[in-house]
């Protein structure tokens, strides 16, 4: 299912060093074309659909067709991701509709301090099995 | 042919940019976040540098970049020593117990911090309902019950589960880099292609290097150790997909075998790399099945209704013995194989029943308790495998109205999933295990400084997403007590800075020089590109190395014909053409997965037995032979010969059936 980017709602990020999916695509698919300031995949066959280019993108620009070599055309699946939610839309070849929400995350993005509250690390246990944070671990009698 | 070297006189020459470093992670998934965040709360109060190198974005790179909808190993309750009798059961009874148990006593704490930073788990109501991650609950150390799945897995709404765990292990990085001055300690679009042994001492690494994706730069990390944990390997094999649809591999398609290539071609062991997954997965969206057949309680059929696991339990028994006895305890290698009967019988299309096991859900809910059920099912696929729900929404197919198509797909190399290829690592010291071992540091290979975690550890499989960060974890509390050891270690590098860009950028001085020889840049006989050079390592891995043409099947005759082809298949990796720097990146990717392709094949021709029937079968050993052969098959690649020594080793049981 590659991606794909939708020629008028693609304003290139406004001319930035790098585009929202450039930025995003684990596998370096996503480019902007400077003479049209328009991004693409280019690479369709590697595409994985993980659909991170889709959920990043702040125009909505980029949504995916189907890989044409198994999936007949007229469906669509398209996310609408939140700070703590996803929402879905499937729509069937059959044009039926279905529409699910889930939650993402249970804390503020960017919210995360990693050691708070945690014990400081303990040499006397380094080589030892177990954690910074979990000294003690099962062992087998 | 003549041998091309790279002097920059046709293509641009990168900046050289030095980095120095103690403790670097190549590679930025779950193993490395972990890494990250355990190692930088030992190694900041002692002044040590802790440094990242990603091929992609941290936040959606790895395995888990998008998202997943179960973890699939978290113990609770259970004894991590029964854990280990389930994954030697499904890895066809060799495992390395030591590394196995020590994921398993760890990995709950890595689970704990993911619910602690954000990522939504299941729970499991006081009336038996479930409730999704968002709703009020205990958390797990609360004593909150997750729901499982399986014995060992639970389920969660994962969308967002790599972006929660890079955001803490970015966090912990810049933690580090403030603290011991670091300009930039994350470098993200940097592609490690090579590492590099000490100058001075044999055996011991001392530089990883690489290029950026997207800038005119080379790069040299050299460290005191170092954390290899770059994924699995994914498009090794012709896929069943072969235009546009091969994006959609089951595993991720940007893992190239850099893990296996880099330890290889500084001559670490590896162990087991003859092991494959071959997942049964829904057909061509290689959507996951593991909620369907263990949550849903869906059951697989052929195309006439019948179980296969039935019909084939005693033909199956009588080929492969004790490791097909209890049919309630088949490994998934022995129900794929099942599963290939029926195929090769033409009575597929093989279906997963996904409208009669929601029909049999459905008959204790009332109407919003069914369709929960529903957005459940989708969710699977929608946290995990959007292609999936996009290949069901094209072909109208609803699942709680229709069956869906189930399929084995192409063979994948990993040592964190369901399959046990990897890199032979130092275990831990207090489990009884042999010497051999726990020679050293937990999770060093045998080239000193060099560590593995996660895709990379072999032998030790069934760690999932949560095992393999509480094994970066682990990797990285070693790897500060290996920095405290060797303080006085300075890398130190033979080859030249000049020499080293040059190897990096060849793909781009032959392609400059050639290009314009032929009309088209496309074809051109002075140079291969990235495209054609894995279409034939496919080609040549699916014909003669039990790929899926073949039904899985090989025999010393077509191994040594295929490894005649390899051979030179890599004497034209010389011979690289790269147009870009995101060809360039593509090129040393295929140059991985030959190293990694010719590894399986060397390991499969070792092993004179058919261990894993249902995901490769030599047909001159087709039988499982624990006479000769239950015991561990280790591969070097001897620098000195350009040779591989193959060996075996003594598997030990530490944990009694």
């Amino acid at each position: 299912m590659p991606s794909f980017v939708m020629t008028e709602k693609c304003d290139g990020c406004k001319g930035q060093e790098r585009t929202a999916c450039m930025y995003i695509c684990p596998n370096n698919l996503m480019k902007l074309d400077r003479d049209r300031m328009k991004a693409f995949n280019q690479e369709t066959e590697q595409c994985w659909e993980c659909y991170n280019c889709v959920k990043i993108c702040p125009q909505q620009a980029i949504e995916v067709r189907g890989y044409a070599d198994f999936i007949p055309l007229g469906g669509n699946v398209i996310p609408m991701r939140g700070s703590d939610s996803i929402m879905w839309t499937v729509k069937f070849r059959s044009g039926a509709l279905k529409r699910f929400k889930f939650p993402i995350r249970t804390t503020a993005e960017g919210s995360i301090d990693p050691y708070k509250g945690k014990p400081e690390a303990d040499f006397a246990n380094l080589k030892k099995p177990g954690f910074f944070n979990m000294t003690t671990v099962k062992t087998l009698k | 042919m003549e041998l091309e070297t790279c002097t920059f006189a046709y293509c641009q020459r990168p900046e050289m940019i030095e980095v120095e470093t103690d403790i670097l992670l190549i590679g930025g998934g779950m193993a490395n976040c972990g890494a990250a965040y355990e190692a930088v709360r030992w190694a900041t109060p002692k002044g040590l540098k802790v440094t990242m190198v990603d091929k992609a974005a941290a936040d959606r790179s790895g395995a888990v970049a998008m998202g997943l909808s179960a973890i699939n190993t978290y113990l609770g309750e259970n004894d991590p020593a029964d854990y280990v009798k389930y994954v030697r059961g499904d890895l066809m009874g060799i495992i390395r117990e030591d590394l196995v148990y020590d994921c398993g006593r760890h990995v709950d704490d890595s689970v704990h911090l993911f619910e602690e930073w954000g990522l939504p788990v299941w729970k499991r109501a006081e009336d038996g309902h479930t409730l999704d991650g968002a709703q009020p609950a205990k958390k797990l150390t609360e004593g909150g019950k997750p729901v499982r799945s399986g014995k060992w897995q639970i389920m969660i709404n994962g969308e967002s589960y790599k972006v929660i765990v890079a955001e803490a292990a970015k966090k912990a990085l810049e933690i580090n880099r403030a603290a011991t001055g670091q300009e930039i300690n994350l470098y993200e679009r940097v592609f490690i292609v090579k590492l590099l042994l000490d100058a001075n001492e044999p055996n011991r690494v001392a530089a990883a290097v690489g290029f950026s994706v997207r800038e005119n730069k080379a790069y040299m990390f050299k460290a005191k150790c170092m954390l290899l944990a770059c994924g699995g390997a994914v498009n090794v094999f012709r896929p069943r997909s072969v235009a546009e649809g091969q994006g959609r591999a089951w595993y991720p398609v940007w893992n190239a075998g850099t893990t296996y290539a880099l330890a290889a071609q500084v001559g670490a062991e590896l162990v087991l790399m003859e092991n494959r997954f071959v997942p049964a997965r829904f057909k061509d969206g290689y959507g996951p099945v593991g909620a369907w057949f263990l949550f849903f309680k869906a059951k697989a059929t052929n195309s006439l209704g019948e179980d296969y696991c039935v019909t084939h339990f005693e033909s199956t028994k009588a080929l492969y013995g004790k490791y097909c006895s209890d049919p309630h305890k088949l490994g998934t290698a022995i129900r794929n194989h099942m599963m290939m009967n029926d195929m090769k019988a033409g009575k597929g299309p093989i279906l997963m029943n996904t409208h009669l096991a929601m029909a049999e859900l459905g008959k204790t809910m009332d109407a919003k308790q069914i369709k929960h059920l529903e957005a459940e099912a989708w969710e699977d696929f929608l946290d995990m495998c959007i292609g999936q729900a996009g290949v069901w929404a094209g072909n109208n197919i609803e699942p709680d109205k229709a069956p869906s198509e189930i399929m084995p797909t192409e063979p994948y190399l990993l040592g964190s999933h369901a399959g046990c290829a990897g890199i032979w690592v130092s275990g831990p010291d207090d489990l009884g295990a042999p010497k051999e071992w726990c020679w050293g540091y937990n999770r060093m290979t045998t080239v000193k400084g060099l560590f593995t975690a996660g895709d990379g550890v072999g032998a030790s499989g069934h760690k999932f997403s949560s095992g393999s960060h509480a094994e970066g974890r682990q990797a990285a509390k070693s790897m500060v007590a290996f920095c405290l050891d060797n303080a006085s270690y300075k890398p130190a590098v033979a080859k030249s800075t000049e020499e080293l860009i040059g190897e990096l950028y060849l793909p781009f001085e032959i392609f400059e020089k050639y290009k314009n020889y032929s009309t088209d840049t496309n074809t051109n006989p002075y140079y291969i590109r990235p495209k054609m050079l894995q279409a034939r390592l496919q080609k040549i891995m699916d014909e003669y190395v039990a790929g899926v043409s073949t039904y899985y099947m090989t025999s010393k005759t077509l191994l040594d014909a295929g490894l005649k082809h390899l051979m030179l298949l890599k004497e034209d990796s010389l011979r690289m053409g790269a147009a870009d720097l995101h060809e360039l990146m593509r090129c040393w990717e295929n140059y991985h997965r030959i190293w990694t392709g010719e590894a399986h094949a060397r390991h499969i021709l070792f092993r004179e037995d058919s261990r894993y029937p249902g995901y490769y079968y030599r047909g001159d050993f087709n039988l499982i032979d624990d006479q000769n052969w239950k015991c561990f098959t280790i591969s070097k690649y001897n620098l000195q010969t350009g040779q591989w020594e193959m060996s075996k080793r003594d598997y030990v049981q530490l944990i009694p059936d």
